[in-house]
């Protein structure tokens, strides 16, 4: 049976009767604890500098050369707070209510609704670290509007927020490790979770400069890995983004939640090859601005200028009027997609949507838009060559944010004892489809707030336990199968590249476990994959030795685990026979082409359970006691 | 279009290096300069060869690890701009590309192209950060901040910390990525307490890493993929001398 452990009381006393009851540890025994953290992510660096400030042993891992690599570098548009700076009707409440709306009901109330609790402190946080948010002339912080909601609540630095939040935890790392409470292990990457007697007592991880594989023992195991978007291999995420750290988890036990809740982002550049490596995002604040449209007439071929006004279809105005181009992010993913479909996309490969700011221009002046996002013009600029201040900008669906990730309880505890998932690896807060500036918020607050106000409780009791040795049996058993693993990878030699395979599952993902699904394709995915499988363990060539930097081996072992990953996804986007956020399956639509969720048969979460190579369904039913599901509708 | 790359091949740490010509044929104008090398790789491993190491993950310019010196240039022809975001089109058909790993004492090279930036990490655990700790701040709104002092602080903050500044420098000189640091953090009112003492710990650290000396010749901010300024340099130094006649 799965235990959420949600607290007793009214949900706005929840999260204090929470840390009234939770053991504490007092500061002497604090030093005698360790604790891995695996990602130097906002969440992972967030929850390693705190957990040392508050006395604990914290060793961090990264596959990177440096923290300030992670990827939580790359958000773009800002970060959500229940401040109501703006005076616009904005309260924890209206918070609570816009994120377990955005995310169609399939969400904990009580989790949702810590996380906007603990947001408005989050900012007082992050600018005392000296992250310099945007400000009015008078000198108080600035706000801007997000996706799905009506009010101003984000926070931004430019489109760099996601920058200057995670250097700001990544500096307050660096100020742990002056003080020695940190070890940080750069260029490592976990290949897998040691588990004794149903608890997480430490991980193996791999130097990738030496090839080396190294065992480390603690008292806890907190994973902060981030999203697993790469399975599609075309994706917003970084290239060296995975799911190997997770994976490895949920196969020693870890039970992994909703995993097939994939936000396809609306606004990334298209794809222009197949040689691509990686579709980048503009960040969704440039819909505050920006206009979607395309031409109403099909393969329209004139200068995009040229196309007169009434000739254009501003699709998401037309069809939700309400919140016209900040509809949610699966809504204008959708929307495009179904634009695109008909015949009616733009560019190249016919592949895109148009994102225009020339009625912006027009109303508050060049000067105005280029302050508010003259980065994000010229990146545009540097990749496709194209000035958008002249010509609107083409945009495409991407493959983005992973709502699902391992279950785990309000303690962020997933289900093996003493393993913590934070930030994007953990199903939490965002259902089946998170609000954009949401993710930075989650990641920080999970890392901030939450872990260290909850692992107490577990570390407690184990502070009269025997740590076990780095020689315990089951590190050996570990070990040897890791070896052979990467022994087997080595051996095959092959006539197909990494590369090669993981285009292959990208297409299968893209074609049937992305933005619509159904289950004829979704059965055939499972085969495919299957089949890819075995191909790649037959054929797969990598070169170079074990004892190595080797980044061909780096792949191959991520990769493996993504193909497993991928079946996954499309065994829970099977099972799940409704539509809801990101979730579409064709068969449960309404006559206009939106969600339909099936809340009597659905409304739970799944959590599977690995069973040598089967999944098992466990379910989390959700109780909505301070909000009645309703169809959510942004018209 | 067809190229010659001219890379540098380095075993590991204790090895020499030597450049080594790889002919590619079938590029697109399109793609990036690393789906270029990507693509070599994949011919690599298919000869039964092994891959050329190079340094990336976001590919969109902002997470500063991709980081090759491109025909004598940091980060290629163009100024102001990473690795990641250089393409195929800015290159010649036929064009000899010649790629090495960055130079400098404090960037040693770890094996092919891909270098040890550590060294920048180390400066900014002298100082980078301010000493607060989590939980134990006022209300966000109760200190104001100019929007002109905000906006400066962010323009030093934008670093990536990719290094170009360093390789580009004769001298190897870390002085713009340090005082990018130095500048934003001592600009803002909460940075203000250990304004003194970050600058002096930061800058002696970067000279005890082995990073040159900077002689204002403003080839950094030529290369600097955030635009930052060389002014920061000199900002740094005056609070630097400031710090020493007066703390």
């Amino acid at each position: 049976m799965l235990d959420s452990k949600i607290p007793e009381g009214p949900i706005e006393n929840k999260w204090l009767n929470y840390q009234i009851k939770a053991k504490l540890i007092n500061p002497a025994n604090k030093k005698a604890l360790s604790i891995i953290v695996v990602g130097s992510g906002l969440s992972g660096a967030g929850s390693a500098a705190t957990l040392a400030e508050l006395g604990y042993h914290v060793k961090c891992f990264y596959y990177q050369d440096s923290a300030r690599r992670a990827h939580s570098i790359a958000a773009q548009g800002g970060i959500n707070a229940a401040k109501n700076y703006q005076h616009d009707g904005d309260s924890v409440w209206r918070m609570f209510y816009d994120t377990l709306k955005g995310g169609d009901f399939r969400s904990r109330e009580a989790n949702v609704y810590r996380l906007a609790e603990l947001s408005a402190p989050l900012i007082d946080h992050f600018v005392q670290q000296g992250v310099p948010f945007a400000r009015e002339y008078g000198g108080v912080l600035a706000n801007r509007s997000f996706g799905g909601v009506q009010v101003q609540r984000t926070f931004y630095t430019r489109g760099q927020t996601g920058q200057q939040l995670l250097l700001a935890a990544y500096s307050q790392l660096y100020k742990m490790k002056k003080a020695k409470k940190v070890e940080l292990f750069p260029r490592h990457e976990m290949l897998d979770l040691v588990v004794i007697d149903g608890k997480a007592k430490g991980i193996i991880a791999r130097n990738l400069v030496t090839g080396q594989l190294k065992r480390f023992v603690a008292d806890a195991v907190v994973l902060a890995t981030g999203g697993y978007s790469r399975v599609f291999r075309l994706s917003t995420l970084a290239i060296g983004c995975n799911a190997s750290a997770i994976w490895k988890a949920h196969k020693r036990g870890a039970y992994f939640a909703a995993p097939s809740f994939t936000q396809i982002h609306p606004t990334a550049l298209p794809q222009t090859s197949e040689a691509q490596s990686k579709l980048t995002l503009m960040s969704e604040s440039l819909r505050n601005d920006g206009r979607i449209w395309v031409p109403k007439k099909k393969g329209d071929n004139r200068n995009t200028n040229d196309i007169p006004e009434e000739e254009r279809d501003y699709y998401l105005e037309r069809r939700y009027p309400n919140f016209g181009n900040l509809a949610p992010r699966d809504i204008a993913s959708r929307a495009a997609k179904e634009r695109i479909d008909k015949g009616y996309g733009v560019g190249q490969l016919k592949n895109a949507v148009y994102l225009d700011f020339r009625h912006a221009i027009k109303q508050f002046g060049m000067h105005t838009i280029k302050d508010r996002y003259s980065n994000l013009f010229e990146m545009y600029k540097k990749i496709t060559g194209v000035d958008a201040y002249q010509e609107p900008m083409q945009i495409s669906p991407a493959a983005h944010f992973s709502m699902g990730g391992l279950w785990v309880d309000y303690e962020l505890m997933t289900t093996i004892q003493g393993l913590y998932a934070i930030g994007e690896c953990n199903f939490s807060d965002h259902g089946a489809n998170r609000l954009g500036a949401n993710s930075l918020l989650q990641a920080s607050i999970d890392g901030y707030f939450i872990l260290p106000n909850t692992i107490n409780n577990y570390l407690a009791n184990t502070l009269n336990e025997m740590r076990p040795t780095l020689e315990h049996p089951e590190f050996d058993n570990v070990q040897k199968e890791i070896e052979q693993q990467i022994a087997k990878l080595l051996s095959i030699n092959g006539n197909k590249t990494v590369d090669h395979f993981h285009r292959e599952l990208g297409k299968i993902m893209w074609q049937e476990c992305a933005m619509s699904r159904n289950k004829q394709g979704l059965e055939k995915a499972i085969v495919q994959i299957k089949d890819l499988k075995r191909d790649f363990w037959k054929n797969v060539k990598v070169t170079g030795s074990d004892k190595e930097m080797n980044t061909e081996l780096e792949k191959a072992l991520r990769l493996a685990d993504f193909i497993e990953l991928g079946i996954l996804m499309c065994t829970d986007a099977l099972q799940r026979e409704e539509s809801c956020g990101a979730h579409f399956r064709e068969e449960y639509q309404t006559k206009d082409g939106e969600a339909m969720r099936v809340d009597h048969r659905f409304s739970y979460v799944s959590a599977w359970e690995y069973n040598n190579g089967n999944f098992k369904l466990h379910k989390e039913q959700l109780e909505f006691e301070y909000v009645k599901p309703s169809v959510r509708s942004y018209k | 279009m067809k190229v010659t790359f001219k890379i540098w091949r380095q075993e590991n740490a204790k090895t020499k290096g030597d450049f080594k010509s790889y002919e590619v044929y079938d590029l697109t104008k399109d793609m990036s300069f690393l789906e270029a090398l990507d693509h070599l790789n994949e011919l690599l491993v298919e000869r039964d060869e092994k891959t050329i190491a190079f340094e990336y993950d976001c590919r969109e310019g902002i997470c500063g690890q991709c980081c090759l010196f491109i025909n004598g240039r940091a980060h290629g022809p163009h100024s102001n701009m990473t690795t990641c975001q250089l393409h195929m089109r800015s290159f010649k058909d036929g064009e000899t590309i010649v790629v090495e790993p960055w130079r400098a004492t404090a960037f040693p090279v770890i094996k092919d192209l891909v270098i040890d930036r550590s060294s920048l990490d180390r400066i900014i655990e002298q100082g980078g950060y301010i000493n607060a700790k989590t939980g134990t701040a006022p209300e966000a709104n109760a200190i104001l901040i100019s929007k002109s002092i905000a906006d400066k602080a962010m323009d030093a903050a934008a670093c990536i910390g990719c290094g170009a500044c360093v390789a580009t420098c004769k001298n190897s000189s870390a002085a713009l990525f340090t005082s990018a640091k130095i500048n934003h953090l001592n600009s803002l009112p909460q940075g203000h307490q250990e304004a003194s003492t970050r600058v002096l710990k930061m800058a002696r650290q970067m000279e005890l890493e082995g990073f040159g000396s900077c002689t204002f010749t403003g080839a950094c901010e030529v290369e600097c993929p955030e635009h930052i300024s060389i002014i920061n340099i000199a900002e740094m130094n005056v609070r630097r001398l400031k710090a020493k006649w007066f703390e």
